[in-house]
């Protein structure tokens, strides 16, 4: 039997991994895929990978840390990390969040609530080492003896910790097992904050050490803020693949669709993830026809940055998030418009509607809202003539935790699933109780060495036991089934996860974003806007 | 008796003391960003339909903990019949007539916290997932509080017949009458609870103050940034302080503000 992970292997030297995860260890999923001898194999690090790269901490690796390559040079990383983690304490550096990490420094109860509310930690079988106050007892123990300057009380008061390389570079890792969900942080019953804790990790990692994945900084915000769109597009390229979407829109459903670009006092300006635009372009057609048929005063804007709602920052840089925030609201204040609205994007939603409040001051100071309000109002409005029959397949809802449990909407994509999905069914639990996909906070978009692998076999298994039980009644492939995600991170791991696992082609279980479902049941639109093929 | 005494209102005063400095030390951090959890309740009332039953009986915990609860509910529960004991019998002015229920509250809530203590004591020990974060801290404080309540119940139970009880000499220490000689072990259960208060602030067990600011400042804040606003004023001067980030990309050199950084974009050089 393999003997449980101890905090005390976080500093254990030596490059083996302190954890190993084996499928027949995984919480287990309902038919089809109950059987865990069948379940998909893990792709194994490469030999090279191992040689090349920091992969101590599990069986996959995230951020390809290369290996320090002298004493000396471990001994540097770990002198810069604790002066980040002091950083990450101070007023100057870190007055964004330190009340709540302090208050969650000093006062976890060590009371394990939170352990089963996290889908990771459930998932992967309750491998200690994914317990959300795992990561954070490292941390707090270090917060006590090196920013505290406990000495020997700190250590009988909040117990021993030796800081070294190996415990940084797995430190590293383990702030990247983690989707900031919050559910955690949902259930303590003092209010104590586990993925507060990964994300400041990330921060001090980021801020202080330049590190962080690539997927998530050189090709993510670096990008948007030097082409404009994480997705590589410039303004010219935005615009020529929005006229060509328009085209295809006009065509498929009848009703000509022109989005309108940089519109002077226009009511809304509508910013989408870039991604949409490329992976799943019917999304941005959708709003557009949607929108231009309830005469809604919209817009969208060619400026850099303000065609990419994406603000990758969030997840691991205050720096960088602060930036493209800036660039959105700057957007929006020289189109004069009255609001912006997010498109089908959830951490988009949060990035800018909540988290940027404050910081959003003066003339930038300009509302912000999701689309699930507007699109429920379009909906409510009787300005579409909707015919739900159009929409008579099995239908369920993932909620995506950045909407719900972190920004409060929770209703509105509920009105219009109830107006027209009449085989709507809810996934058990939902809502603010909501399970992560497992691609929240960068997963859906990281791929390096094995890393989908853990995704989809533990930070996506929850999810995927949702959705198995939400169509449990109706599996047979001739019944087709749409799982609705109204949040293009989630679509991206849907579409990874369920192509990994055949349930598109075994069980037809398609997945999609909302107003998609709206243009379906558009009685001026042709009918089959959704089309059953896999994208 | 004049060290027992002293001790009793230093732990009082060390009580008050702590707590207020740690309640202060929140209060003043900065205003973060907002990080509220939903649902968020809307108004005073609905802030109460929560906070009551967490308060009054670990709601939290009996949902989502239950094995946990059924030793932390009997802790907290005897923690605040002490509490409305001393209360009503030594400040309230209906003490001499409220006395046979502060006696029964106060011996009920003894018996509860050392149940509860005991059964946290055990359950640390006994569940390797608690276990491996249990620090020497943690076992000693649960064998503090089990010990303390053993002295006080044995001290108070086995007291010669005439002589005083807790209640008795702590309403003469409030009025500063420290003539009263109450017998050996309830002595020594009254200094152990002077330095057990005492000690409470420094240490997480004063989460009933960190709760507040979790709950109020935190999972519940979801105040918006309105011009004119406290928070408008305290963001423009949170923007001009000086970060030292060492990450190239931030460009923090110890001189250039949050708003400078802000408004840089790290792939094209200058302001922007």
């Amino acid at each position: 039997m393999k003997s449980p992970v101890e905090l005390r292997d976080m500093w254990r030297a030596g490059r083996q991994p302190i954890a190993h995860v084996e499928n027949q260890d995984l919480m287990p999923l309902p038919a089809p895929l109950d059987d865990p001898a069948a379940d998909r194999p893990w792709t194994q690090l490469s030999a090279q990978a191992s040689e090349r790269y920091e992969c101590r901490l599990d069986d996959t690796c995230a951020l390809s840390l290369p290996h320090p390559k002298t004493p000396e040079d471990e001994n540097l990383l770990v002198g810069k990390f604790l002066s980040g983690l002091e950083k990450l304490f101070s007023r100057e550096n870190n007055w964004t969040f330190l009340q709540p990490l302090v208050l969650t420094m000093e006062h976890c109860a060590k009371c394990q609530t939170c352990s089963e509310s996290c889908h990771i930690f459930e998932a992967s079988g309750h491998n200690e080492l994914y317990r959300p106050t795992y990561r954070s007892e490292i941390v707090r123990r270090l917060y006590f003896k090196f920013v505290k300057h406990g000495g020997l009380l700190s250590a009988w008061q909040h117990g021993e910790v030796h800081l070294n390389w190996p415990l940084v570079a797995r430190l590293a890792e383990l702030a990247y097992r983690c989707n900031l969900c919050r559910r955690c942080a949902q259930t303590c019953p003092i209010g104590a904050d586990n993925g507060l804790v990964a994300h400041e990790l990330r921060k001090l990692f980021s801020q202080e050490m330049g590190i962080a994945p690539k997927e998530i900084h050189d090709n993510g915000s670096m990008l948007q803020l030097k082409v404009g769109s994480s997705t590589g597009m410039n303004p010219a390229a935005v615009k020529d693949n929005i006229a060509f979407i328009d085209e295809d829109i006009s065509e498929k459903t009848g009703i000509p669709v022109e989005t309108p670009w940089d519109v002077e006092g226009a009511d809304v300006l509508l910013i989408h993830n870039a991604g949409e635009i490329l992976a799943w372009p019917e999304n941005p057609g959708a709003f557009a026809l949607v929108l231009n048929a309830a005469g809604i005063s919209w817009t969208m804007s060619s400026e850099l940055v303000a065609y990419d709602s994406i603000n990758y920052g969030l997840w691991y840089d205050d720096a960088q998030f602060a930036r493209v925030a800036l660039k959105h609201a700057q957007a929006a204040r020289n189109l004069k418009v009255k609001r912006i609205v997010l498109g089908e994007c959830g951490h988009a939603h949060k990035a800018l509607a909540v988290i940027a409040d404050r910081i959003l001051g003066g003339d930038l100071n300009i509302r912000r809202e999701s689309s699930l309000s507007l699109l429920r109002d379009i909906v409510k409005s009787g300005r579409l003539e909707l015919d739900p029959a159009r929409n008579n397949f099995p239908v369920t809802l993932h909620d995506p935790c950045d909407i719900v449990r972190l920004m409060g909407v929770v209703e509105p994509q509920r009105e219009i699933m109830h107006a027209i999905c009449p085989r709507f069914r809810e996934m058990q639990p939902h809502g603010v109780d909501n399970y992560c996909c497992g691609g929240g906070s960068g997963f859906a978009i990281m791929s390096g060495h094995n890393f989908p692998d853990w995704r989809f076999h533990v930070s996506g298994r929850k999810k995927l036991q949702q959705v198995l039980d939400a169509f449990g009644d109706c599996l047979d492939p001739a019944t087709p089934k749409y799982l609705c995600a109204p949040c293009s991170n989630c679509k991206g791991q849907f579409r990874d996860m369920l192509s990994y696992y055949g349930l598109w082609d075994k069980h037809r279980i398609l997945y999609g974003g909302l107003v998609e479902l709206i243009v379906n049941a558009m009685v001026a639109a042709k009918p089959g806007f959704v089309e059953w093929e896999w994208h | 008796m004049t060290l027992f005494y002293c001790l009793l209102y230093a732990g009082a005063i060390l009580f008050v003391a702590g707590s207020i400095v740690r309640a202060v030390r929140y209060a003043r951090q900065p205003v973060h960003l907002r990080w509220e959890i939903y649902p968020v309740p809307q108004g005073k009332l609905a802030e109460l339909r929560v906070m009551v039953p967490e308060i009054l009986f670990l709601k939290g915990l009996w949902q989502f903990n239950r094995r946990m609860w059924a030793v932390s509910y009997p802790f907290h529960l005897g923690l605040y019949l002490i509490t409305c004991a001393a209360a009503m019998g030594v400040v309230s002015p209906f003490a001499a007539v409220l006395h046979p229920v502060c006696r029964a509250a106060g011996i009920a809530g003894l018996v509860l916290v050392l149940l509860g203590a005991t059964g946290l004591l055990v359950k640390r020990l006994a569940n390797r997932e608690l276990r491996i974060y249990t620090t020497a801290a943690d076992l000693f404080n649960l064998l503090f509080f089990a010990a303390t309540s053993v002295l006080l119940l044995a001290g108070y139970l086995l007291r010669p017949a005439g002589a005083p009880g807790p209640l008795g000499i702590l309403r003469g220490a409030l009025a500063f009458d420290t003539t009263v000689k109450p017998p050996a072990l309830l002595t020594a259960g009254l200094v152990a609870a002077a330095l057990l208060v005492a000690y409470i602030p420094m240490t997480h067990i004063a989460h009933f103050i960190a709760k507040y600011f979790t709950y109020h400042a935190v999972r519940w804040d979801e105040r918006a940034n309105v011009p004119g606003s406290s928070i408008e004023r305290k963001m423009a001067e949170y923007l001009m302080y000086r970060p030292t980030w060492a990450a190239r990309h931030v460009g923090a050199t110890g001189a250039r503000t949050w708003a400078d950084i802000a408004t840089t974009n790290p792939t094209q050089g200058g302001p922007k």
